[in-house]
C-alpha cells in the first residue's frame, strides 16, 4: 500500500510495543504505514480505510480537508483502524518525537479496540469487508448506472444511524413476546354465575367491553412488528419490496453502520484511554531529554480546550486520571459518599492502590454514556470548569447557561446517549392498512430538526416504496409528519391518538 | 493508495450541476464573484449534507473553561464550523451556463458576409512564384513524371533535372474570417441618487453581459463611461467605485458615447454594444428628448444593441424609461428593462440578450 517503515521507526515501534505489553496493554498486531499528507487526507476522508465504495461524500470530505490543510488550519497526526491487524498511519515528515507520540497513542487505541466490550461484535477483517463492499457497489453501478445507485445510496445513508445499539448483544433476533399458537379464548370471558344472577354479574355493557377488548387484542396480534423495532434499517431490509441490488446496498450500509457504532459510542473513552497511555509511556519511558519541550507542546495542543468546545481527548484523559486517583485513595463507596466534612474528604487516602486495576476494568466495560454517568463527580465537574452553554438568541453568541453539576451532567448524558441522536422506532409496517410505514420518535424534551426530518422521510419513501409517516411532538403538540413520495404531509394529532401512548408496553 | 480522485470528481460534478440548476437564483447575487483570479471564477457552495434525524438543540451544548472565574463566557456548542467549499468555473463555462439557463439565442455578428480577408493559409500550388516558396517535392515529382512519360528516364542512372515548366510554388489561399470584433460601452449614472446597492446590481449585470458577449467574439474592447451632469471615460475599477453627487444629464453620456463610437469603433469594423444604467431621473424633459434624439440619430446607426437598464432605488421613479419606450417601442435594436432589485437581473439580462443581436 505504501512505503515500508524506515528502520529507525521500526526500532522505535518495537521498543514502544514492548513498553505497552509491559504495562499490561493487549492488542492485535499493529502495522504502521507511512503516508504523505495527500494520502493522509484521502484516508481520513474514507474514514481510515484505503478502499471504500464510490461516493461523492468522500470526495467532499477530501476537498475540505485538502483546502484546510493548505490553509494550515489542521494537520492529521494519527489515524488508526479497528482491524486485525490494527492499521495505523504515520505522516511523512513529522518529527521523530511526534512519530513516537503517535505510536504510543495508537497502542492505546489498539488495546481499546481489542478489549472494550462494545467492540466485541465488530468485524476484525473490516478492511477486506470494505474492499468487498466497494466491489459490490461498483458492480451495481456498472449494471444499473451510476445515478440510480448513487441516489439509492444517498437515501440509505440518510437513515444509516437508525440501528439498534442493543441488537449486537442479543444472541439471535428477538422472538415475539407472545407465542404464536396460543388458542384463542372461545367466548368473551363471562364470569361464572348462577343463571338468575347472570345479568347482574355479566351485564351487557361489560360483555360489550370484553368483546371490544378481544377484537383489539386480535388486531394487536396482527401487528408488524410485534413490538417497536429500533433497527429501522434491518426492518426495511427484510420487509421493503427492494430490488436485489438495492437490498445488497442497504445491507452493506447497515453492516458498516454497525461496525462504526462503537466508535461513535466511545469517542471520549477511546481518545481518553489512548491519551492516558501516551502521556504515561512518553513521560516515563520514551522521551529523551531533548524532546521534552516538543512533546509538551504537542501534547498540550491535543488536550487544549478552545473556548467552550468540548475536547474528548481532554475530558476522557482527565476522567481516567480522576478514576485512577479515586480508586488509589479509596474515594468511593458508601463511606466516602456519606462523608460530608470537607477537611476529611480532602485528606481522604486509604492507600488502596486500586487505581490501575479500576481503569482497566472501566475501559473494558463502559461506553461514553455509562462512563460519564458512573464516574462524573461534582468535584471533577467543578475542577474541570465544565458548563452548559446556550446560544443567546439576541446576540447570537454562545453564553454560559449553567455551571451546576446536575445541568452539566444531564447535558453531557443527552449528548452521549445514542450519539446525541433521537431514538426512532418502527411501530407499524401496515399503517392504516395501506402498507405505509409508521415510525415514532421517542420524544425526550427536544424536538426534531424539522427540515431534515422531512427530507429523511422523503428518502425513506424511496426505500420503502410507499408513504412513510413519523409520529413526533413539535412545540408540545403531537404531530404526524409524512411523505408520500411527492409531497410532505403534516397532521395534528390529539394526545390520545398517539399510537405510542395508547399502546400498553 | 486510495482512489479518492474519482470521488472528488463526482462531487465536483454534483456541485457544478447544483450551481447550474440554481444559476438563476445565483444570478443576481454577487457572492458569486468572491474571487476572480484571471479567467476563473470561484463560486462558494455550501457543504452538502445528507439529512439525518437530529435534535433541534437550539445552540445548546457543553463547554469547558479552565479554572474558576473563567469569564470568557463563550461556549461554542458541538456544531462544526461551516466549511466553505468552492466550485471553479471559467468565464466561458459561466457564459454557456447562462445561455442554457436563460435560453439565450446565440449572437449573430452582423455583416458576416462582407468580411475582410486578411488571413490566409498556404494550401495551394501554382506554376509561378518566388523561388523562396518553391515546393521541392512537387517540382521533383513533376520532373520525374515528365521524364517517365517521355520515356527518357533511366533507372540505372536516375538523374532528374528540372526545367522551367516543372517548377511548382506554394501559394496561399485567402480565407474570409468572420469579422468578430465587439466593443462594449457601459455607461452608468453616478449621481447622488445611485447608491452602493444599485452599483452592485450594475456590476453583477455587466459581469454577465460581458461574459456572454465575449463568448461570441474573438476580440472585445470595453469602454466605461460615468456621468452625472457631465460624462467622462474611466477605467473598470473607477467605474464601480466612483461616486459623485450632483444632477443627472443623460445626454452628456450619449454624446460622449457617440463620439467614442465614431472615433474608435466605426460601425463597418465593429459590433458595438452600448449599455446604459441609470435611475432614470433626468435633469429635464428637454434633455430627455435630446437624449432620445441622440440615440436615434447618432448612436443607433452604429450600434448592434442599445440596452437601457433603469436601476430603481426605493422611492425613485425615473421617467426616462417611458420616454425611450414610447420612442423606440418597435426598434428591435433597443432593449429596455427595469431593475428594482437583484432578482430582476435575470429578466433584465434576458431582455438585453434575448434578441441575439
Amino acid at each position: 500500500m505504501s512505503s515500508v517503515l524506515p528502520a529507525e521507526l521500526s526500532r522505535e515501534q518495537e521498543r514502544i510495543e514492548g513498553f505497552a505489553r509491559e504495562l499490561g496493554l493487549t492488542f492485535f498486531r499493529v502495522v504502521f504505514e507511512m503516508v504523505d499528507w495527500k494520502q493522509m487526507n484521502a484516508l481520513a476522508a474514507y474514514g481510515g480505510f484505503p478502499t471504500r465504495y464510490p461516493h461523492w461524500r468522500w470526495g467532499m470530505e477530501y476537498a475540505e480537508l485538502s483546502k484546510s490543510y493548505e490553509y494550515g488550519l489542521h494537520k492529521i497526526y494519527e489515524m488508526v483502524i479497528n482491524n486485525d491487524p490494527t492499521y495505523a498511519y504515520l505522516l511523512q515528515g513529522n518529527a521523530m518525537v511526534d512519530q513516537k507520540l503517535v505510536m504510543a497513542h495508537v497502542y492505546g487505541h489498539a488495546d481499546f479496540f481489542l478489549n472494550n466490550v462494545y467492540y466485541s461484535h465488530t468485524n476484525r477483517k473490516m478492511i477486506d469487508a470494505m474492499a468487498n463492499h466497494a466491489t459490490r457497489v461498483r458492480r451495481h453501478m456498472e449494471r444499473h448506472g451510476v445515478e440510480p445507485v448513487e441516489r439509492f445510496l444517498d437515501a440509505t445513508l440518510s437513515v444509516e444511524d437508525l440501528i439498534d445499539p442493543g441488537a449486537v448483544f442479543r444472541a439471535r433476533p428477538r422472538q415475539d413476546a407472545t407465542p404464536k399458537d396460543v388458542p384463542e379464548p372461545r367466548d368473551v370471558g363471562r364470569l361464572p354465575s348462577k343463571p338468575y344472577l347472570d345479568r347482574y354479574v355479566n351485564p351487557p355493557a361489560y360483555i360489550e367491553e370484553r368483546r371490544q377488548a378481544m377484537t383489539a387484542a386480535r388486531e394487536e396480534a396482527k401487528r408488524n412488528p410485534p413490538s417497536p423495532e429500533r433497527d429501522v434499517l434491518g426492518f426495511v431490509l427484510t420487509q421493503a419490496p427492494l430490488d436485489p441490488w438495492e437490498r445488497d446496498v442497504l445491507e452493506l450500509v447497515r453492516d458498516e453502520s454497525y461496525y462504526f457504532l462503537p466508535q461513535r459510542q466511545t469517542k471520549v473513552m477511546n481518545e481518553g484511554w489512548a491519551s492516558y497511555w501516551h502521556t504515561h509511556m512518553m513521560t516515563t519511558r520514551i522521551l529523551t531529554d531533548a524532546e521534552v519541550i516538543d512533546y509538551a507542546d504537542h501534547h498540550s495542543g491535543t488536550v487544549a480546550v478552545s473556548p467552550g468546545r468540548l475536547n474528548p481527548y481532554k475530558l476522557g484523559l482527565e476522567l481516567f486520571r480522576d478514576i485512577e486517583r479515586r480508586w488509589n485513595t479509596g474515594q468511593f463507596g458508601p463511606e466516602w459518599d456519606a462523608c460530608d466534612r470537607m477537611s476529611e474528604r480532602r485528606r481522604w487516602d486509604k492507600k488502596l492502590g486500586l487505581g490501575r486495576d479500576k481503569v482497566f476494568e472501566v475501559r473494558r466495560l463502559h461506553c461514553d454514556a455509562t462512563f460519564l454517568d458512573e464516574f462524573l463527580t461534582q468535584e471533577f465537574c467543578e475542577q474541570q470548569g465544565l458548563f452548559v452553554s446556550k446560544k443567546n438568541a439576541r446576540t447570537g453568541q454562545d453564553e454560559v447557561d449553567s455551571r451546576s453539576f446536575d445541568d452539566v451532567k444531564q447535558a453531557l448524558l443527552f449528548h452521549f446517549t445514542n450519539g446525541g441522536r433521537p431514538v426512532i422506532e418502527v411501530i407499524d409496517a401496515n399503517y392504516a392498512n395501506r402498507g405505509e410505514l409508521l415510525l415514532t420518535h421517542r420524544h425526550v424534551g427536544v424536538d426534531l430538526r424539522m427540515d431534515w426530518a422531512k427530507e429523511v422521510l422523503e428518502n425513506l419513501t424511496r426505500i420503502w416504496k410507499r408513504p412513510v409517516r413519523l409520529e413526533t411532538i413539535v412545540a408540545n403538540k403531537p404531530k404526524r409528519l409524512g411523505h408520500d413520495g411527492t409531497r410532505t404531509i403534516e397532521e395534528d394529532l390529539e394526545h390520545a391518538a398517539l399510537k405510542t401512548k395508547t399502546r400498553a408496553r | 493508495m486510495p482512489r479518492i480522485e474519482s470521488d472528488v470528481n463526482r462531487f465536483r460534478q454534483i456541485v457544478r450541476g447544483r450551481v447550474r440548476e440554481e444559476l438563476k437564483k445565483h444570478l443576481g447575487h454577487t457572492e458569486l464573484f468572491g474571487k476572480q483570479g484571471g479567467r476563473v471564477v470561484s463560486i462558494p457552495v455550501p457543504h452538502l449534507d445528507l439529512p439525518h434525524f437530529t435534535h433541534d438543540t437550539g445552540g445548546k451544548g457543553v463547554g469547558q473553561g479552565d479554572g474558576a472565574g473563567d469569564g470568557s463566557g463563550k461556549g461554542a456548542g458541538d456544531q462544526p464550523g461551516a466549511h466553505i467549499l468552492e466550485a471553479e468555473f471559467t468565464v466561458e463555462e459561466l457564459a454557456k451556463m447562462l445561455g442554457e439557463a436563460l435560453e439565450l439565442p446565440r449572437i449573430r455578428p452582423k455583416g458576416q458576409d462582407e468580411m475582410a480577408s486578411r488571413g490566409g493559409r498556404y494550401t495551394g500550388i501554382t506554376t509561378s512564384g518566388p523561388e523562396s516558396l518553391r515546393h521541392f517535392k512537387r517540382s521533383y515529382r513533376q520532373a520525374l513524371r515528365r521524364l517517365i512519360v517521355s520515356g527518357s528516364y533511366d533507372a540505372a542512372n536516375p538523374k532528374v533535372a528540372l526545367v522551367r515548366s516543372d517548377r511548382r510554388y506554394r501559394t496561399w489561399k485567402p480565407r474570409s474570417l468572420p469579422k468578430a470584433n465587439a466593443a462594449i460601452l457601459y455607461a452608468m449614472d453616478v449621481s447622488g441618487s445611485m447608491g452602493d446597492e444599485q452599483k452592485e446590481i450594475v456590476r453583477t449585470e455587466s459581469f454577465w453581459l460581458d461574459a456572454w458577449i465575449r463568448a461570441h467574439y474573438q476580440g472585445t474592447r470595453t469602454v466605461y463611461i460615468v456621468h452625472d451632469a457631465a460624462a467622462k471615460e474611466v477605467d473598470r475599477d473607477a467605474f464601480f467605485r466612483i461616486r459623485e453627487s450632483g444632477g443627472t444629464v443623460i445626454s452628456s453620456a450619449y454624446e460622449l458615447a457617440a463620439r467614442i463610437v465614431e472615433e474608435r469603433f466605426p460601425a463597418q469594423d465593429w459590433n458595438v454594444y452600448f449599455f446604459h444604467f441609470t435611475d432614470g431621473e433626468n435633469y429635464s424633459r428637454q434633455d430627455s428628448d435630446r437624449s432620445a434624439d441622440l440615440v436615434a440619430e447618432k448612436l443607433l446607426p452604429s450600434l448592434n444593441l442599445f440596452g437601457y437598464g433603469q436601476v430603481e432605488a426605493l422611492g425613485t421613479r425615473g421617467d426616462f424609461y417611458d420616454v425611450l419606450r414610447t420612442r423606440f417601442d418597435n426598434d428591435e435594436r433597443v432593449a429596455l428593462s427595469r431593475l428594482p432589485d437583484r432578482d430582476a437581473v435575470v429578466d433584465s439580462i434576458k431582455s438585453f440578450l434575448g434578441k441575439g443581436l
